[in-house]
């Protein structure tokens, strides 16, 4: 609130410092008691993960505070000598990178042709691809669990990315081409005076200068696909369920196994929110881009 | 490409800017940019489009997908009471939880712009968007637990309740067996009457010691009643580590205080009542001559406040709305603080010079600025709050699942959760796909207002 206090003429301004001084107090309170009211669910989450099925069920978590002693890594101890959900670790990991890849690569040489390249038909395709953003993914659950399972790749891993390429392929492509129609023309020009092709234009011009458009694409799509529990739910089995659907099958006896689950659910978010930390200026970048142009 | 090419130097707007091509090189342009295009269109098409009019289809067929039925599994849909309650649950997701993740977003938005921490309250509130919806859903079920020993929303909202109401209560409390004490609905009373001017004790068993509050003292025996007095002591009849007589007053035996304690008049109206003090004496004074039977009321043994019982089909539907709102609110802040920075400022500060107040300049020049994002961010949560799914598998018990289920949920369900009728699936998914319609509607028309900027 300096901004009014310093443009005002004259009595009203020590009036309006004062003012403007409760106000700051006021709003930082507030904020910090709505910053914490957002924290306490993971807070809470992560210290049940850290106590006995014992304690769990019969105090709350916040009594750690006067009974540190409770604390224990016995849960994730248990949790990564339990093959079940070390095994579907690594199949999170073996469905979101190469989901993420195959979106990058498959998205970039689309955003490129719809940036770049003149053909009959570019508008009215990119509108399709427009509409696509927004089509809900159950349209496709039937159909493509019938397809997979005659093409005998229901329950494998390699029928999930298929799935996530293709419904994360309209946002990367419409996020994609209007990171590249924001390279300056002259740099495409001047390869191609140099007599470059348009692969190698793509390689070596747009590529390198898009690369914090790809990385906001790749860490949107990594954590997208990471997260994911409904297409997995359907699309896999027990032998290749990520980390969502494993946690999710211990929900039907809640209270008795909070252990496992709040351990597996923090588990399942440690790789997120580190990616998270590590590269949150992509990803906002993402989602402002993406929903904004 | 080994054309020449005119150079182009200071074209605006990229893209369109190639030189017009002719016959042959015009084909050859197609064919590269078919080959930059064909990964994404074979996707698109035949894991996308291609299921699209698949389900379309379907929809018009029955569960099996052996007979042609019409419109039968959209009339279904309407009439049958779970997916009724699913697509009514849609609606209420629809009013409430964009608006409100627009609103919290732009409040917050706002704020923040006036606190030195900003970077940090925006990671704190962003945070959750990273995280699975599952994981968000294991958090809000602990939390919305029953049991105020568990649950912290209830534990806190015990703890408030507790500060500030009456706080002897003693659950579990029974009458001593055979020392002429009743127990009815809750309330322990003499099992005869008693004539004022007399004494009634009151042993009591079965309290647990926590609920037995620090300023409990020894109990001590009543002096003895005057005339319109009834007296007597309310104690714990146990004695700590054992020993002691029943229906005696030991040492080592604590007061039961602050137990409400009543005269009931032969016609059943309380004639008069009095409090135990810390030995768990009373005294009920100004008693007409007669016999009375004394009482404690049910409320001294009642559990007390429990809290609520969010997670009850009541309750349901507004907590997973409301950790729908924990995960995307940050979501709506971001765009929107991205938003306000690009805002020109100084048609804020003119207006601050002419007199205008914050809520003024907020509300005439701030929000009609900010109204593109706000759409933006409006439309990408409609979108997002129609299919929503997870929150809705995780947080319900089985008991309140049927009260908690939207369209996406009794769409899984009735298809593949066991229903085995995937014919109503599909006319389930493209009534989702229907109720889009308007988003990308709205889509579309932005992405070409922009493009004729």
């Amino acid at each position: 609130m300096s901004g009014p206090a310093t443009h005002v003429r004259g009595k009203k301004t020590l009036a309006r410092s004062i003012l403007g001084f409760v106000d700051k107090g006021l709003v930082n309170a507030v904020l910090v008691i709505v910053a914490i009211f957002w924290l306490v669910p993971t807070l809470g989450l992560f210290l049940s993960s850290l106590r006995t099925v014992g304690d769990s069920a019969s105090s709350g978590w916040w009594t750690v505070f006067t009974t540190p002693a409770q604390l224990t890594i016995e849960n994730y101890a248990s949790l990564l000598s339990n093959p079940t959900i070390t095994g579907s670790f690594w199949n999170t990991i073996l469905i979101a990178v190469p989901t993420t890849v195959f979106v990058v690569i498959f998205g970039a040489l689309a955003g490129y042709a719809f940036a770049w390249l003149k053909f009959p038909g570019r508008d009215w395709l990119l509108i399709v691809v427009i509409v696509l953003l927004a089509v809900p993914l159950q349209v496709a659950l039937i159909p493509l669990a019938r397809m997979f399972g005659t093409l005998g790749i229901f329950g494998s891993i390699f029928g999930v990315i298929l799935f996530h390429v293709a419904f994360g392929l309209p946002f990367a492509i419409f996020l994609l081409r209007n990171f590249f129609t924001q390279i300056p023309a002259e740099l495409l020009e001047a390869a191609r005076i140099d007599g470059a092709s348009d692969w190698r234009i793509f390689v070596q011009v747009i590529l390198p200068l898009g690369g914090p458009a790809i990385a906001s694409l790749a860490i949107f799509q990594f954590l997208w696909t990471w997260n994911d529990m409904l297409v997995a739910l359907i699309f896999t089995n027990s032998g290749s369920q990520p980390l969502t659907v494993a946690i999710q099958s211990q929900l039907r006896q809640f209270g008795s196994n909070i252990d496992v689950l709040s351990a597996g659910a923090f588990l399942s978010m440690i790789v997120p929110l580190i990616v998270f930390f590590a590269f949150q200026r992509f990803f906002v970048q993402a989602l402002l881009a993406g929903s904004q142009k | 490409m080994t054309q020449l090419v005119a150079p182009v130097a200071n074209s605006p707007a990229g893209g369109d800017k190639r030189r017009p091509p002719h016959g042959s090189s015009r084909r050859r342009m197609f064919m590269i940019a078919l080959g930059f295009l064909a990964p994404a269109l074979v996707f698109l098409g035949a894991l996308v489009l291609y299921p699209i009019v698949y389900t379309v289809v379907r929809s018009f067929f029955s569960a099996g997908g052996g007979e042609f039925v019409g419109w039968d599994n959209y009339v279904t849909m309407f009439t049958n009471d779970s997916t009724f309650t699913a697509i009514r649950n849609n609606v209420l997701w629809v009013l409430v939880a964009p608006a409100a993740c627009t609103i919290l977003g732009l409040i917050f938005a706002v704020l923040l712009e006036k606190i030195k921490w900003a970077t940090a309250f925006k990671l704190i509130i962003f945070m959750p968007m990273a995280i699975s919806m599952l994981a968000a859903g294991v958090i809000f079920r602990g939390m919305f637990q029953e049991n105020p020993n568990l649950g912290v929303v209830n534990a806190a909202l015990v703890t408030v309740n507790s500060a500030f109401g009456q706080d002897a209560a003693y659950p579990g409390a029974a009458g001593r067996d055979g020392l002429g004490l009743v127990q009815d609905r809750g309330v322990i009373a003499s099992e005869s009457t008693v004539e004022s001017g007399s004494e009634q004790n009151f042993p009591l068993v079965g309290i647990r010691v926590d609920s037995v509050p620090a300023a409990a003292a020894q109990a001590e025996p009543a002096v003895n009643a005057r005339a319109g007095q009834l007296v007597g002591t309310v104690w714990l009849d146990v004695v700590r580590g054992g020993g002691g007589t029943s229906g005696q007053i030991d040492d080592g035996k604590t007061g039961l205080p602050g137990i409400l304690v009543d005269a009931v008049a032969a016609d059943g109206t309380i004639a008069a009542s009095a409090t135990t003090d810390a030995a768990g004496r009373y005294v009920i004074d100004g008693l007409a001559e007669g016999a009375y039977r004394v009482a404690l009321p049910a409320a001294n043994f009642d559990e007390g406040y429990q809290g609520v019982s969010w997670l009850s089909s009541t309750f349901i539907t507004g907590v997973i709305i409301l950790s729908y709102i924990w995960i995307w609110a940050g979501f709506s802040m971001v765009m929107i603080s991205s938003g306000l920075s690009a805002i020109d400022r100084s048609l804020q500060e003119a207006a601050r010079m002419d007199g205008a107040n914050e809520w003024n300049v907020f509300t005439r020049i701030t929000a009609p600025l900010l109204s593109p994002v706000l759409i933006v961010v409006f439309v990408t949560l409609i979108i997002n709050v129609l299919k929503i799914f997870d929150l809705v598998y995780v947080i319900p018990p089985g008991s309140a699942k049927p009260a908690a289920n939207v369209i996406a949920v009794e769409m899984w369900t009735v298809s593949f959760g066991g229903g085995n009728n995937q014919g109503l699936g599909s006319a389930l998914a493209i009534l989702l796909l229907i109720l889009v319609l308007p988003s990308m509607i709205i889509n579309i028309r932005r992405f070409r207002e922009e493009r004729q900027q």
